[in-house]
């Protein structure tokens, strides 16, 4: 989440402590110059864990004042056109624990949240964490799926395009990615409804204009029925998220082909492409893993308008509706999960990265 | 830099380009594709709303922009759950889609006692739960008590019970209800009655939701066989259900989430849905993009809803203890009366509502033709600049260099309260600040998400208001009342603007306890035209319920009121009661789509096995060298 929760782009290999004989070596700690004791590692892993257990406890006080900045009244939006005495408002905010003193409300609420219970939904009357569970799924299906292929497209274009430097496919291919990059999700969503969906001239309507299944599918035709719902949602996604991985593989690259281990790796005889694949990109791929780390955090959050658009049962699409009102419960409890979601896909990358990078940690 | 090198390379790269990254892209991008291929030529235009599935099963879906927040009577309180229990419930009593009037539901008859305090309601002998048990009035009579005795279950109807002294059954066909004192709305309890067999046995009503075990057991036109959060509604019609004359034609009707409004258009153009209506209505853009498409009716009735500016008059508490910091200008009634008579409704109605509102007159909509009052010609604040600065010079506000300044030597600048969300609340801003300002009144149009909190700390001098009326006009009214204020400074209350005034209060008092419609209806108008008088409301318009059909799904449907109504969100659930779907016979085949989608279907498939086959074949082509 912060700067130094995740390591810095590091140049590899060609760095000062690079190893320039044995490029590929660099993604194994045991080929690294000086050998890292396993002692070593443990206090930086646990240093990180425990930054990570210290930033969770920040989130958990953050995610409650912060939404009580918003003015607003939950009891007045959700009783709202119904005729309701001011005696009942009154109970209702008892109902809710609105009446309490705030700091009364703030150790319940942490010392509900360490228990994993962060109330009953002001909206749904369900328990928060449910309400969590059950878009859950819906959510890591879109995103997660949209994940792996921008991930996918962006290295694989990220490789051709800096491999490929100043050629015209190159200029095209990045000026594609950062027009698409700089679309907002939401109205390419809505284009892709009213071209794909709907239909427009020859182009018939092939896909469903939003939600995640027809109901009343089962088995493989409940699949086949999700799978269809997925298209157009996913690449929305992977259209406006594939140019960051793009660019931040390409720029590495482009660093790393100067260097003088792919010179030698070509005065060895190695083919062009073996000296690309085996020993350019390994190196340059360390930004990107960390920047599909960074990603992976964001995969829980989901995307709040494209979900919207698409009527993606998600836990975006959750997000907003409890925020209109708001439904404190919830947009804390929605709130803590996204953001612990991204502490914990940052302190696994910075776990994992000095078996990458044996530079990390020293 | 590339080096030379590198870019000599580049035609040799181009012929080998493989990698691990590059076969995983493809097996995603074919999987992909081959699940878009495998989907449309199965199922090209998929799940259309046809009014004959393949089953023969008629099925009517209707696009919701809102989430249900809860299936349990108690707790729902969206307009999108209410309606839905409408389907699912009978209630006691039920509103005629011509004209409004009270008709018999779960009750055939109902007679207040000579004192006024004891009603009886006979309660109807043919209804029976969807499970075969009989609907009497012990079921009515938990209902009612269940609410009067567990908070959590007064959640969301808990008014209608709050001056009920007791209620009991005494058979299976009468139902008592005993109240403190007298109360009109007796006959406009809009409350779902639900099987006492089913709930007795409920243990927190502040949790059950009553979306676990389908079929849910009802009683009303349809029964609900299966619900997914944020997905989807499906309800299928009541064989059994009481009312036979003219049975829902429709099998099985299904309401579908759209969060976005443009979207759930999109749907209905392609067939997707039967019916969207807007939240309250669909845009002036969306109705005209959808004006004059095929098979799509756009309809068009009088909105329920008013639309108004309303003045702080002095926000209180109800033990009159002052707070909030309205300007003092808008205690004179002349101020607030000069600035209604410098709105131009005319122009609001034809260029901000595009033409889709009628000119607001008073308090009640036209539509509820028993309350609706408009002022004589004599009353009337209507357009007049030249009168609206006479009206400031009288109250002291004369014009200097271009600004009406008071006595204390202050100009009159004001703010008013806009919903950041609602673009008509801008547009009209945008008005006022030019009508208001060639007065030599100062406005400042403050927008925002959420207004409640200013609004009711009464830090406002003005607000963009408005209501949805029910055929009962009790609520609409009640919200003025001096009971309505807050117990204590800036708590969220009743109260909708903080008028506090004896006269009001009195006939409010009176229509409340009179039992003959007409003289409760002249006792309303009195009210609606104290409101006018007084300055503190200045309805600007009512507008109209724009929502959308397809006439190739849906062959006729009623409106509430029957003559040029609204479909969606009626008081009773007459709209897909009486919705008569189109038979084969009627309906030009469109299984153009179908074809188009086959092909296309068949294309993407096509490309897909050429894809995979390129990708083996420069597999098979790779050198040992590489695949090692």
């Amino acid at each position: 989440m912060t700067a130094d929760s995740t390591p810095a782009l590091v140049q590899p290999a060609d760095g000062p402590d690079g190893d320039p004989a044995t490029p590929a070596g660099t993604l194994s700690a045991a080929r690294g110059p000086r050998a890292r004791t396993t002692t070593e590692y443990l206090k930086y892993a646990a240093a990180k864990i425990a930054g990570a257990v210290v930033s969770l406890f920040a989130v958990l006080v953050t995610s409650f004042f912060l939404f009580r900045l918003i003015p607003s009244d939950p009891v007045k939006q959700m009783t709202g056109g119904r005729k309701v005495s001011t005696e009942q408002l009154a109970n209702l905010r008892h109902q809710y624990g609105l009446d309490q003193p705030m700091w009364k409300q703030f150790t319940s609420y942490v010392g509900d949240a360490l228990t994993g219970d962060f109330g009953i939904s002001f909206q749904y009357h369900t328990p928060v964490i449910d309400k969590i569970m059950d878009a859950l799924p819906a959510t890591l299906l879109l995103t997660g799926t949209a994940y792996v292929l921008y991930s996918a497209l962006g290295i694989w274009l990220g490789t051709r395009t800096a491999w490929r430097n100043g050629s015209r496919s190159d200029r095209f291919n990045t000026a594609f990615a950062l027009t698409l990059y700089s679309v907002p999700a939401f109205w390419l969503g809505l284009l892709l409804i009213i071209v794909f969906a709907v239909g427009i001239g020859p182009i018939p309507g092939m896909f469903p204009t939003g939600g995640l299944e027809s109901g009343g599918e089962t088995g493989f035709a409940y699949v086949i029925d999700v799978a269809h719902h997925l298209v157009l949602p996913v690449i929305t996604l992977v259209a406006v998220g594939y140019a960051q991985t793009l660019l931040v593989m390409r720029s590495s690259l482009l660093d790393e082909m100067g260097s003088d281990y792919l010179t030698t790796a070509r005065a060895k005889g190695l083919r062009d492409d073996v000296v690309r694949r085996k020993h350019a990109v390994p190196n340059a791929m360390l930004p990107t893993f960390t920047l599909m780390f960074v990603n992976l955090g964001h995969v829980v959050a989901g995307q709040i308008l494209v979900e919207t658009v698409f009527s993606w049962p998600g836990l975006g699409g959750l997000f907003y509706s409890a925020l209109s009102v708001p439904d404190l419960p919830l947009v804390q409890g929605l709130f803590f999960v996204f953001a612990t979601a991204v502490i914990l896909a940052n302190t696994l990358a910075d776990i994992l990265y000095p078996l990458l990078d044996p530079r990390v940690g020293r | 830099m590339a080096t030379k090198a590198q870019r000599d390379t580049h035609d040799q790269h181009h012929r080998t380009n493989r990698s691990g990254v590059r076969v995983l892209l493809a097996a995603g991008a074919a999987a992909f594709s081959l699940t878009a291929a495998l989907a449309t030529p199965l199922n090209p235009a998929p799940h259309e709303a046809k009014a004959a599935d393949d089953g023969g099963k008629k099925v009517l879906t209707v696009a919701l922009a809102q989430s249900v927040d809860s299936l349990s009577p108690f707790l729902a309180t969206r307009l999108v759950s209410t309606s839905i229990l409408r389907l699912m419930y009978d209630y006691p009593t039920n509103y005629d889609p011509k004209d409004n009037h009270v008709v018999p539901g779960f009750a055939t008859k109902w007679e207040p006692s000579s004192d006024k305090l004891t009603w009886t309601y006979t309660i109807r002998s043919d209804s029976k739960w969807s499970d075969g048990e009989k609907a009497t009035a012990h079921d009515a009579a938990f209902t009612f008590n269940k609410m009067m005795t567990d908070d959590a279950a007064a959640t969301a109807n808990g008014s209608f019970v709050g001056n009920f002294e007791k209620v009991t059954a005494p058979s299976d066909t009468q139902l008592v209800i005993k109240l403190k004192k007298p109360q009109a709305t007796m006959t406009s309890l809009d409350v779902p009655i639900v099987p006492e067999h089913v709930w007795k046995d409920v243990k927190d009503y502040s949790k059950f939701n009553n979306d676990q075990k389908f079929p849910i057991v009802g009683n009303g036109p349809f029964i609900l066989t299966d619900y997914k959060t944020d997905q989807y509604v499906k309800l299928k019609r009541n064989p059994d259900f009481w009312r036979k004359s003219k049975n829902p034609q429709f099998d099985e009707i299904v309401f579908k989430t759209y969060k976005d409004q443009d979207a759930a258009v999109a749907a209905l153009r392609k067939g997707e849905v039967s019916f969207v209506a807007g939240s309250p209505a669909l845009t002036p853009a969306q109705a005209a993009s959808l004006k004059g498409e095929k098979n799509i009716k756009v309809n068009e009735g009088p909105g329920r809803r008013f639309y108004a500016i309303a003045t702080n008059p002095g926000a209180r508490t109800k033990d009159g203890k002052k707070f909030g910091d309205g300007n003092k200008a808008l205690l004179d009634q002349k101020v607030r009366q000069a600035l209604f008579r410098s709105v131009d409704t005319k122009t609001i109605v034809d260029k901000v509502f595009q033409g889709h509102a009628v000119q607001g007159e008073g308090y009640i909509p036209p539509r509820f033709k028993d309350y609706f009052w408009s002022p004589s010609d004599s009353q009337k604040l209507s357009y007049d600049p030249g009168a609206a600065g006479k009206l400031l010079d009288e109250a002291g506000y004369k014009l200097k260099d271009g600004k009406r300044v008071g006595k204390d030597g202050k100009a009159l600048d004001l703010r008013i309260l806009c919903h950041a969300t609602d673009p008509n609340d801008k547009a009209v801003g945008k008005y006022l600040k030019e009508w208001w300002g060639k007065l030599g009144v100062g406005l400042k149009v403050d927008c925002l998400d959420d207004v409640s909190v200013p609004w009711y700390a009464g830090e406002y001098d003005l607000a963009f208001d408005g209501w949805s009326v029910n055929p009962d006009p009790d609520f609409v009214l009640g919200i003025h009342t001096c009971a309505a204020l807050p117990a204590k400074a800036k708590e969220s209350a009743a109260t909708d603007n903080f008028i506090c005034d004896k006269k009001f209060d009195d006939l409010y008092g009176k229509q409340l306890a009179e039992y003959d419609p007409a003289k409760r209806a002249e006792y309303v108008k009195q009210m609606e035209s104290w409101l006018y008088d007084s300055g503190y409301m200045n309805v600007m318009a009512y507008p109209n319920a724009v929502e959308a059909y397809r006439t190739d799904q849906i062959k006729s449907i009623e409106t509430m009121p029957t003559a040029a109504g609204n479909i969606y969100g009626q008081d009773g659930y007459w709209s897909w009661w009486s919705a008569e779907p189109v038979s084969s016979s009627d309906s030009g085949s469109s299984d153009s789509s179908s074809t188009t989608g086959v092909v296309i279907g068949i294309v993407v498939a096509a490309l897909v096995v050429i894809g995979g086959g390129l990708l083996f074949t420069r597999r098979r082509r790779s050198t040992a060298d590489e695949r090692e």
